[in-house]
C-alpha cells in the first residue's frame, strides 16, 4: 500500500528561508524521517537533517511536525490522513543552521554547568553498595535520550532568549535530580538547582512531561520534589532555631524560642505537651529548648518520642531522625549518655536517616560527630569540611564548626582549630557545646581567643 | 582559496563511542591534550544501541566466575581465532573498567545486596553482564560523556577554560590522516556545520570509528557506521584482520519494511523468548551442533527448567551463540517455514504475563509500541538475521592497541583480533572499555618515547586531502551518491551476506569494480554546509574499502567459522584456525596475505580440556599439546 503525500519542509539557513512544498511516496508502516530520507535521495540530495539510530534511542531526529516537537524516527505515518498534509519544521527555541538541522549548543554549555557526580572519596573500585529500589528513582531520569524536545517546547526559554542565560530547563533539572536521588552523590542539588540553575522559573506546565519520548515524568517526579524540598530547607538563616517548626503550628514555645528565651520556650512547650503528648511541634520545641540550655540527655527523650510519632512523611521523617541522631551523640559528647549503652540506638537512627536523604551532605555534621566521639579524628575532620561546605543553617554550621575544631585540636592543627572555634562562636555564642569544646582545645594547648 | 583551521593536540580521539570516550578519558588523565572528532552530536553514539549489557567477571551473582571462565568463554564464541592475549586482557581488566563506570555515576541494577547486578547471556557460562534494564548501552555513553564533562570542569577550574585539555569537534568528519614520513602527524577533516576543513596537528591518532554495517541493506548500525577508521587506516598503510567475519544479529525486526534491521535484544531470549517458526514448530532443537551438545538441553522441558534453575538443567538452544542461531534461522526461512515478513516468530507474550515483560524489557516494549504498533505482550514478534557488527579490524597490539603505523591506535569495534571469528554479546561494551583505555595510555607512552621529535604536517598533504573532498562537487550530471549506497548495499546483502559461496562473491567482487569506478564519477549538489549528499559521497569512499576487503577475504576463507558462512565450505578447518587473513593496501585496490595466527601460552590453553580442543586444532597441534591437556 503506498500514496502520494503532500509534505511541507522547511528550507533555509540563520538568514532566511521558507516552506517547501513537495508530493512524495509513502508506504506502508513507514516514518516521518523516512520520507525526509526519500526526499534526500529522489529530490533534494542535500536536505539537511539530524539522525543516527532511527529507533527512538538517540535522540538526534527531533523537529517539529505540524508544529509539535517530536522525533521523526517515532512519528508513524499512519497517524496522519492520506490527505493530510504535514509539515516539519526545526525545532523553534534553537537557532537554525540548515534546513531541519539547529545549533543545540546551548544544552552542551548548560550540561557544563552542572557540577559532575560527587561520590564519597573513601569508597575504592567495586565497593560501591546501592539497593536497587534507592537508585530506580535517578534510574528514570538516566533514561533521557537528550532529544531537547522538553529544552524546545519549554516557555520560559521559546521565544524567550533573555533567559536562556539563567535557565538550564527541563533537561537539567532531571539531571540535577538524577543526581539529588542518586544514593552516594555528596552535594546539595536542591539549593544549586534554585540558586543557579534557574528551578525558580518554572511553573510547572508540564509541557515537557507531554513531549518526553521517553515518558519521563520531569514534572511530578523531578522538578516538583526538588521545589518542595527547595522550600523545606531554604529559610531566612537569621531566624534561627524557630525555622525549625512550620508556621502554621507557630505556637508560644516557637515564639519564645524566636526571642532566645529557652527557660519559657520550654515551659511552653511542656505546657501544650500535656495536652498533646506527641505533638510533633511542640516536641521539637522542646528538644530544641532543652539543647540550648546544654540538657542534651533529656532533649534525646524528647527527640525519640518525636521519632516513633513523625509519621510517614519523608521529609518530617528525615527531621526528626536528625534531631535526634544529634541530640544523641551531643549527649555522648558531653558525657550525659553513655557511648556503650547508645551506640546502637546512634547507628541505627544515622543509617535510618542516610536511608531518607538523598544527599550525602544533608547528614555530614551527624557522620562527623559520630566519628568524633569515638576518636576518629581524621574521619571526623573531613565530615565536618563537607558539612559545612553546605551548611546555611546558623546553629547547624556553628555545631558543625564546633565539632571541626575538636577534631583538628586532636589532630594538633592548633591553628585551624582555632579559627573553626573562633567562627563557630561568633555565630552561635551561647551554644552550650562551646563550654566543653573550649576545654578540650585548651586542653590540647590552643589558645581558643 | 578555502579558509582553513589549525589546531594542536597530542591526541586525536576519532569517534565519540564508547572505546574513544574512554581512550579520551584515558589520554587526558594521563596529562595529554586530547581532541575528540566526531560524525555526530556529542552523546549520539552508536553505543546508545546496545542493549543487553557489558560482560565483566565480577561474580556478583554466581561467586564462580572469573577471568578464566570469561576467557574460556570468549575463546569458545570466537571459535579460537582471537588473539589469545586481547581475549585475556579483556577477561582480566573487565570488572575493574565496569566498577570505574560507577565512580563516574552511572547507575547499574542491583543485587539484592547492593551489588552490580549481572544478567545471562548467550554463550557466557556465568550470569555476566552488567546492565540497566535494556539500555545500557545509553546508560555508558551518558556516563562516559557526563565524566569528559567533569574532566573539562576541573581544566575549567584549573585553567581556566573548560577546553584546554579536552575539546570536542562534533559534527566534524575526518577524511584522511596526515603523515611525516611513516608516522602519524595529524589529520584532515570539515565541521558539518559552516563546511569549514579543519587540521589537527597530533603525533597521535586514536580510531574509534564502529563498525562497518551501512555496506549492507539490512542492518542494526546507524549511518555513521560507514567503515571510516577501517578505511583512514588502510589509505595510511595500516592493516586489516579478519574482514570475513560479520556478525550477523538473528533476531532483527523485519517488520514494518521501514525499522528493518533494527534490533531484538537477546534479552528478550534470555527471559524466556522462544523461536518458532510457521508450523508453530520451536525449531532450535534440531539446529545443536554437536560442539555445545554437552551444554543444550535437548527437550523444551528440560529448556523450560533452566530459567528458574539453572545449576541442575541445561541452557535452551534459544541461547546458542548467534552465529548458529542466525543460521538456524535463515535454513527455516529458506525451507518455505518462516514468517509472512520473511522472518520466524519470536515469542515471549505466552511465555510471561505482561506486567512482566513490561518489567523486564521495557525499551523493547516500547520500541514495539511505538515504532511498529506491535504489542510483543500479546503477540509474538517476526524477526530475521541483521547485519550487526564486524569482528574483523584493524590490526593491533593488543597491550597498547597500537597499529603498525607508528603514532596510530585502534579500539573497539574497528580494531581487531579481539571476538575471533564470532563476538558474543556483552562483550562489546567490554571490549570498548578495556581497550579504550588502552589505546589512550599507549597513545600517551608513544608520545612519551618521542621526546620533542615530533612529527609535522605537510601543507601540500592539506591541501591534497582538501582537494579530494571537494572532488564531488566538481561538475554535475555525474552519478548520484544515493543510488551508488543503495546499489553497494544489495550487492553486499546479497552477495557476500550471512551464507557465502565463490560465485557469488566473484560476482560481487565484478560489481565492487564497477562501483568503484562509477563512485569516481559522483557530483553532488549544493553548498558544504551540512549537505548530507555531499557526505554520503565522502562516506562510500571508505565504504567501498571495506567492503571489497571484506569480499575478498571471503573468498579466500574455505571454511565457515563464526560470523562467515561459505556453503560451499560447511565444514569448520582446523588449517584454516591457525591463519589470519590480513588486508593491506595496494594500488587502487587491496591485497590480502596469510598470517599465522599467534599461538596461545600453555598456561592459557590448559584452561581447556583436550575433547574441546579436538574440535579446533590440527593432529600437529594436539599431538604437542603440553601436559595439562592431556
Amino acid at each position: 500500500m503506498s500514496y502520494n503525500a503532500r509534505f511541507k519542509v522547511w528550507r533555509g539557513d540563520d538568514r532566511d528561508g521558507e516552506l517547501e512544498d513537495f508530493r512524495v511516496e509513502v508506504n506502508d508502516g513507514e516514518v516521518v524521517l523516512d520520507i525526509i530520507h526519500r526526499l534526500q535521495a529522489t529530490q533534494t540530495p542535500d536536505l539537511a537533517v539530524r539522525w543516527n539510530c532511527k529507533a527512538g534511542k538517540c535522540g538526534s531526529c527531533s523537529a517539529e511536525i505540524n508544529g509539535r516537537p517530536r522525533l521523526m524516527c517515532m512519528t508513524r505515518m499512519s497517524t496522519f490522513a492520506e490527505d493530510e498534509v504535514v509539515s516539519v519544521t526545526p525545532l523553534r527555541t534553537f537557532p537554525v543552521i540548515k534546513d531541519l538541522v539547529t545549533d543545540v549548543s546551548f544544552n552542551y554549555q548548560k550540561a557544563l554547568e552542572v557540577p559532575a557526580f560527587a561520590p564519597p572519596a573513601d569508597l575504592a573500585l567495586g565497593e560501591y553498595r546501592m539497593q536497587q529500589v534507592d537508585v530506580e528513582r535517578s534510574q528514570e531520569f538516566r533514561k533521557c535520550i537528550e532529544c531537547f524536545l522538553c529544552q524546545d517546547t519549554c516557555h520560559v526559554i521559546r521565544d524567550h532568549e533573555e533567559n536562556k542565560e539563567a535557565f538550564a530547563g527541563p533537561r537539567f533539572f532531571i539531571r540535577l535530580a538524577e543526581l539529588d536521588m542518586h544514593p552516594l552523590d555528596t552535594r546539595d542539588r536542591k539549593r544549586e538547582a534554585q540558586s543557579q540553575h534557574g528551578l525558580g522559573m518554572c511553573n510547572i506546565t508540564k509541557c515537557c512531561t507531554e513531549v518526553c519520548p521517553e515518558h519521563i515524568k520531569i514534572t511530578d517526579n523531578a522538578i516538583i520534589p526538588m521545589k518542595e524540598r527547595v522550600v523545606d530547607t531554604q529559610y531566612d538563616p537569621l531566624v534561627w532555631l524557630g525555622s525549625k517548626i512550620p508556621r502554621r503550628s507557630a505556637s508560644a514555645a516557637n515564639k519564645a524560642l524566636e526571642q532566645g528565651d529557652l527557660a519559657q520556650a520550654e515551659l511552653h512547650a511542656r505546657d501544650r505537651l500535656r495536652s498533646k503528648p506527641t505533638d510533633p511541634a511542640a516536641l521539637l520545641a522542646l528538644a530544641d529548648s532543652l539543647r540550648g540550655q546544654g540538657r542534651f540527655d533529656e532533649a534525646a527523650k524528647a527527640t525519640r518520642t518525636l521519632v516513633d510519632n513523625a509519621g510517614r512523611s519523608r521529609g518530617a521523617r528525615l527531621d526528626a531522625l536528625t534531631a535526634h541522631v544529634f541530640a544523641l551523640l551531643f549527649g555522648i559528647e558531653a558525657g550525659q549518655l553513655s557511648l556503650d549503652r547508645h551506640e546502637d540506638e546512634v547507628a541505627a537512627t544515622l543509617q535510618d536517616a542516610q536511608r531518607l536523604a538523598s544527599t550525602g551532605t544533608v547528614l555530614a555534621g551527624a557522620h562527623a560527630l559520630h566519628h568524633l566521639v569515638h576518636g576518629r579524628l581524621a574521619e571526623a575532620a573531613q565530615h565536618a569540611r563537607e558539612a559545612i561546605q553546605w551548611d546555611v543553617d546558623r546553629p547547624r554550621r556553628a555545631d558543625d564548626l564546633v565539632t571541626l575544631s575538636e577534631a583538628l585540636a586532636g589532630l594538633g592543627q592548633e591553628e585551624e582549630s582555632a579559627s573553626a572555634l573562633r567562627e563557630a562562636r561568633s555565630l552561635w555564642p551561647d551554644n552550650p557545646r562551646l563550654r566543653t569544646a573550649q576545654d578540650t582545645v585548651r586542653d590540647m594547648g590552643v589558645a581558643a581567643t | 582559496m578555502t579558509q582553513i583551521e589549525r589546531h594542536t593536540f597530542d591526541v586525536v580521539v576519532i569517534g565519540a563511542g564508547g572505546a574513544g570516550l574512554r581512550a579520551a578519558i584515558e589520554a587526558r588523565l594521563q596529562g595529554r591534550r586530547t581532541a575528540i572528532v566526531c560524525k555526530s552530536l556529542f552523546g549520539k553514539a552508536h553505543t546508545v544501541m546496545a542493549e543487553g549489557g557489558a560482560a565483566a567477571a565480577m561474580g556478583n551473582v554466581n561467586p564462580n566466575d572469573n577471568w578464566q571462565v570469561h576467557f574460556r568463554d570468549t575463546m569458545r564464541g570466537g571459535k579460537f581465532l582471537n588473539h589469545w592475549r586481547m581475549a585475556e586482557l579483556h577477561a582480566k581488566e573487565a570488572p575493574d573498567r565496569v566498577w570505574e563506570l560507577e565512580t563516574y555515576g552511572a547507575l547499574f541494577d542491583r543485587t539484592k545486596d547492593g551489588k552490580i547486578s549481572q544478567r545471562n547471556f548467550g554463550g557466557h557460562e556465568y550470569p555476566r553482564l552488567a546492565h540497566v534494564g535494556d539500555r545500557t548501552g545509553l546508560e555508558m555513553i551518558r556516563t562516559l560523556q557526563q565524566k569528559i564533562v567533569s574532566l573539562q570542569q576541573e581544566d575549567q577550574r584549573e585553567y581556566g577554560d573548560a577546553e584546554s585539555m579536552v575539546k570536542v569537534f562534533a559534527e566534524c568528519t575526518v577524511t584522511d590522516l596526515l603523515k611525516d614520513g611513516d608516522r602519524i602527524a595529524g589529520a584532515v577533516g570539515y565541521l558539518r556545520e559552516n563546511g569549514t576543513f579543519v587540521v589537527f596537528e597530533a603525533p597521535t591518532v586514536i580510531l574509534a570509528t564502529g563498525g562497518i554495517g551501512k555496506s549492507f541493506k539490512v542492518t542494526s548500525n546507524s549511518w555513521e557506521y560507514t567503515g571510516d577508521g577501517h578505511a583512514l587506516a588502510m589509505k595510511a598503510g595500516a592493516s586489516l584482520l579478519n574482514m570475513e567475519f560479520v556478525q550477523f544479529h538473528p533476531t532483527g525486526m523485519v517488520w514494518p519494511p521501514s525499522v528493518k534491521g533494527i534490533l531484538v535484544t537477546e534479552s528478550v531470549r534470555g527471559d524466556g523468548g522462544i523461536l518458532k517458526n510457521s508450523e508453530d514448530k520451536r525449531f532450535m532443537f534440531d539446529y545443536v551442533p554437536a560442539v555445545f551438545r554437552k551444554q543444550y538441553a535437548e527437550t523444551p522441558e528440560e529448556a523450560d527448567r533452566w530459567y528458574e534453575d539453572p545449576q541442575n538443567n541445561r541452557r535452551p538452544p534459544e541461547l546458542l551463540p548467534r552465529d548458529e542461531v542466525a543460521r538456524a534461522i535463515n535454513s527455516e526461512v529458506k525451507a518455505g517455514r518462516g514468517s509472512p515478513a520473511g522472518g520466524v516468530f519470536l515469542d515471549i507474550a505466552s511465555r510471561l504475563p505482561a506486567e512482566a515483560i513490561r518489567k523486564k524489557l521495557p525499551s523493547m516494549y516500547h520500541q514495539f509500541k511505538e515504532l511498529a504498533d506491535v504489542d510483543i505482550t500479546a503477540e509474538p514478534m517476526e524477526v530475521g538475521p541483521t547485519c550487526h557488527y564486524v569482528m574483523g579490524g584493524i590490526e593491533v597490539d593488543p597491550d597498547t592497541a597500537a597499529a603498525v603505523v607508528p603514532g596510530l591506535f585502534a579500539a573497539g569495534e574497528c580494531s581487531g583480533g579481539m571476538h575471533g571469528s564470532n563476538r558474543l554479546g556483552g562483550n562489546s561494551l567490554s571490549d570498548l572499555l578495556v581497550f579504550g583505555r588502552r589505546a589512550g595510555a599507549g597513545a600517551s607512552a608513544y608520545i612519551d618515547s618521542l621526546g620533542t621529535a615530533r612529527p609535522t604536517v605537510s601543507d601540500r598533504d592539506v591541501e591534497e586531502a582538501r582537494r579530494a573532498a571537494e572532488a564531488p562537487f566538481d561538475g554535475d550530471g555525474g552519478e548520484n551518491p544515493y543510488t551508488i549506497h543503495s546499489d553497494l548495499q544489495q550487492t553486499m546483502n546479497d552477495l557476500v551476506g550471512i551464507i557465502r559461496k565463490r560465485e557469488e562473491m566473484e560476482e560481487a567482487l565484478a560489481k565492487l569494480e564497477d562501483l568503484k569506478s562509477r563512485a569516481k564519477r559522483i557530483s553532488v549538489a549544493g553548498d558544504k554546509i551540512f549537505n548530507p549528499g555531499w557526505h554520503l559521497a565522502l562516506d562510500l569512499t571508505n565504504m567501498l574499502i571495506v567492503s571489497e576487503c571484506i569480499a575478498r577475504s571471503a573468498l579466500i576463507r574455505e571454511e565457515s567459522r563464526g560470523g562467515h558462512t561459505r556453503d560451499d565450505f560447511p565444514a569448520m578447518s582446523p588449517e584454516w584456525r591457525k591463519v589470519n587473513l590480513v588486508c593491506r593496501p595496494e594500488d587502487e585496490g587491496v591485497r590480502i596475505d596469510q598470517q599465522p595466527l599467534p599461538v596461545m601460552p600453555p598456561e592459557l590453553l590448559s584452561l581447556f580440556e583436550r575433547d574441546e580442543l579436538n574440535k579446533y586444532m590440527t593432529d600437529e597441534e594436539l599431538a604437542i599439546l603440553p601436559e595439562g591437556n592431556a
